[in-house]
């Protein structure tokens, strides 16, 4: 019809229901254990749910964010694959899943929230206007709110383009970009008030002002990998044809950005608290230098720095496919330990692994693949009606 | 002579038609060919058939150079050089050097690859190149893009590739000539000529400079701390009539908190009449222990013997045990102390006078328990 739509009729191609019927299977089975672990073992299974439930957040909200920095930039390379990072920010109306079973247990999660020990705490008796279980619940139901509305406005934006004229379509890109300027502020707030309620807040008497970039970097890291592995399924399963090296190059590029990004801003709060040597605040790392806690520091450097690091500094390693979805992976399961090392401390101060925390990440795997599965059926792999998608597809470096 | 042939240069209108010419020039086979274009054109490294730069393995290598350069040179400082004790944490402290070594990491792969690439790409320092001062040069560095086919090429002939790139759609086909004489492109990096200049360019800035920002512009810092208008130590004033600006105090008068000592040069007679106002009790004690071991026992030891590590190095300080000490009364202890005896000089600044009785007391502990009495070991 137009130069703007190239295979209009081919482009919706759904994943195949075994794919739908493997989210499912993995989604339940995940439930099944939830239950039996709030059964057998609540405090345990209530910060393993805390895990999980912000690596879902992570994953969904920084999707979000790629799509509005797409826009806001005027970024051409990544319109092809925008519609991978619409479905995963497709997630965020199911984070409550994960968030009620904590707030029936946000007494075995937080320390703040037994009236008794505020009561008899000066400093948490100060902080106790913020760190309330009212307040808590209103900044989520607030954030959530939000963050869905904004899912809800771009993807509608997004998805009337593919069945407008050209002419029109440029309007919802505009509008995009407006609501894009919009969301960015409003993400930066809502990403630190989540990383300080639901992280830092498990140690109500430490606080690291870096904290909101700090998840923000794994946010984004996890978020990327996670669109990443995806597009490089779609590419290879044939459901995005035309994507060339140059668009791997970049999307490779990006990821060693933010493997460079979350060590240098998880260094840079290590050397500041290092630095200045407060007891209120060196305490947190002792907590992670002790009992077992410090192999997982150790671990953690090398898994979500040094690993990814030297993998992706070669020029070839970032157009090769097969390599960025190894990576992709490998970055996928180092957030989680990231969140892992972040919380578990709080639940027990020597090492601690169980069969909770290799099977709770099946509720999230479950849902993931379940609600991408359902998006390629209901939506186009390309946003068909983008003006800047040609472009996009001819992009070189 | 003529001149041999340097290339043949085209022009070309779009960005489009230049990476189309391109990468048929490539297709047909030719690799000593080269695009100029006024600004970077996207795509045009995948139509020319460029391999990955190797320009990465250099910035590898000079990035490790300067990180190690960064972790030799702070552990040299911090722990043989300049070893300072800073915040209460270990000399060899590492978090605190990941800044600098990330800072000279990127700093060494910056400029050295830079450096690196003007010398082996650019030939430096030769400067001169068979494009420059063409009217193919200035076109493509303003508006055009251009294409040039060296003749350096195996499969160059002049007509066939003129007749290629007319065929592309080049326009301004030219042939270029060189000078063999003027286009050296031997190393010239070691040659002395080349030293010589940047000797003298090196010896000139450093005293331009020396002598610009420390004798023309010269700004003090804080120069208004450094000129504070007020009286030094051995300095002359104009304020007093003898021109002497340290003043001796007014005859007759005695200085706050300061009781003239009046057994000056009269050792007999402070022995007779000063008695200790010290009753030896513990908290006296104590104080003069302390104050023993601060300003005596560098040279007496530490129990008064006489055998602090200066012996040797010095006229042997005695001990303040020998029967003379012993048999001292207090006011002749008090007389040393104050006014200094053959080395030793007067304490009077640094030890007040109930300190100086407080050691007295002392003293005359380490005194007796160094020279028991058969009564004190029952």
């Amino acid at each position: 019809m137009s130069e703007h739509r190239p295979q209009m009729d081919s482009l919706k191609k759904p994943l195949p229901p075994r794919v739908t019927y493997l989210g499912l299977a993995l989604f339940s089975m995940g439930i099944v254990l939830y239950a039996i672990g709030y059964y057998v073992e609540p405090r345990h299974a209530a910060f393993n749910n805390l895990i999980n439930f912000l690596f879902l957040i992570s994953i969904a909200v920084g999707a979000l964010f790629l799509i509005a920095l797409e826009y806001i930039a005027g970024a051409v390379w990544s319109v092809p694959m925008r519609r991978v990072n619409e479905f995963l920010a497709g997630l965020i109306p199911f984070t409550p899943l994960l968030a009620i079973p904590l707030f029936f247990h946000l007494h075995e999660l937080f320390h703040w929230a037994h009236t008794d020990v505020v009561a008899a705490d000066e400093l948490l008796k100060a902080k106790a206007p913020y760190l309330n279980s009212n307040f808590f619940a209103m900044r989520f139901i607030a954030t959530f709110i939000l963050l869905t509305l904004f899912y809800w406005l771009f993807t509608r934006n997004s998805l009337k383009q593919d069945s407008t004229k050209d002419a029109k379509g440029d309007i919802y890109t505009r509008r995009n970009i407006r609501l894009s300027a919009i969301f960015l502020p409003v993400f930066a707030i809502t990403i630190t008030f989540i990383a300080i309620d639901w992280a830092m807040s498990l140690e109500p008497h430490w606080y690291s002002t870096i904290i909101g970039i700090y998840y923000f970097s794994g946010t984004v890291l996890s978020a990327l990998a996670a669109a990443t592995y995806i597009i490089i399924r779609f590419h290879e399963t044939g459901r995005l044809p035309g994507l060339r090296r140059d668009h791997f190059y970049s999307l490779g590029s990006l990821m060693f950005a933010f493997v460079n990004f979350w060590a240098y801003i998880a260094f840079s709060q290590f050397m500041l608290i290092w630095y200045a040597n407060l007891p209120e605040e060196t305490f947190w790392f002792i907590k992670h230098w002790q009992n077992g806690w410090q192999a997982v520091s150790i671990l953690l450097i090398i898994v979500q720095f040094a690993v990814p690091y030297a993998v992706l500094l070669p020029q070839e390693a970032k157009m090769d496919p097969k390599r960025l979805k190894f990576i992709a992976l490998w970055l996928l399961a180092a957030h989680w330990l990231d969140l892992y090392w972040f919380v578990m401390p709080t639940y027990n101060t020597s090492l601690t692994f169980g069969w909770m925390e290799l099977s709770f990440p099946l509720v999230t795997i479950g849902l993931m693949i379940t609600v991408v599965a359902w998006k390629t059926k209901k939506h186009n792999l390309k946003p068909i009606g983008d003006p800047k998608l040609k472009r996009g597809m001819e992009f070189h470096l | 002579m003529k001149k041999p042939i340097y290339a043949i240069t085209s022009l070309f209108t779009t960005p489009d038609e230049a990476i189309r010419a391109a990468s048929e020039v490539s297709k047909a086979g030719y690799t000593k060919f080269d695009v100029h274009t006024p600004y970077p054109v996207h795509g045009m490294d995948g139509a020319m058939q460029v391999k990955i730069s190797k320009v990465g393995y250099f910035a590898f290598f000079f990035g490790l150079t300067g990180a190690l350069t960064a972790i030799l040179l702070i552990s040299w400082v911090t722990l043989s050089d300049y070893p300072l004790v800073i915040g209460g944490k270990p000399f060899w402290s590492w978090p605190a050097f990941v800044p600098v070594s990330f800072e000279l990491t990127v700093l060494f792969a910056a400029v050295f690859s830079t450096v690196a690439m003007i010398i082996f790409y650019f030939k430096f320092p030769n400067n001169a190149h068979p494009l420059h001062d063409t009217p193919y040069m200035k076109r493509v560095s303003s508006d055009t893009f251009g294409i040039t086919i060296e003749a350096n090429d195996p499969q160059f002939d002049e007509n066939k590739v003129k007749e290629f790139l007319k065929f592309l759609g080049g326009k301004e086909i030219t042939t270029v000539y060189f000078d063999p004489e003027e286009f050296d492109y031997g190393q010239k990096l070691i040659d002395m000529r080349f030293l010589g200049v940047l000797a003298v360019v090196a010896l000139s800035t450093a005293t331009i400079s020396y002598f610009t920002m420390n004798k023309l512009l010269y700004i003090e810092p804080f120069n208004w701390m450094m000129e504070q208008h007020k009286q030094k130590p051995q300095q002359p004033s104009n304020l007093f009539k003898d021109g002497i600006g340290m003043r001796p105090p007014v005859i007759g008068t005695v200085a706050r908190g300061f009781i003239p000592y009046p057994f000056s040069g009269k050792p007999e007679e402070a022995g007779k009449y000063l008695i200790n106002p010290l009753l030896p009790t513990k908290e006296i004690v104590e104080r003069g222990k302390s104050k023993f071991l601060t300003f005596c026992s560098p040279c007496h030891g530490n129990f008064g013997r006489g055998d602090s590590r200066l012996q040797g190095q010095f006229p042997n300080p005695p001990t303040l045990n020998s029967d003379k000490v012993r048999n001292w009364p207090d006011g002749s202890i008090y007389h040393v102390i104050t006014e200094g005896q053959n080395v030793m000089p007067s304490y009077a600044p640094q030890i007040s006078r109930e300190d100086r009785w407080a050691i007295i007391q002392y003293i005359r502990i380490l005194q007796r328990a160094q020279n028991t009495k058969e009564s004190d070991l029952k």
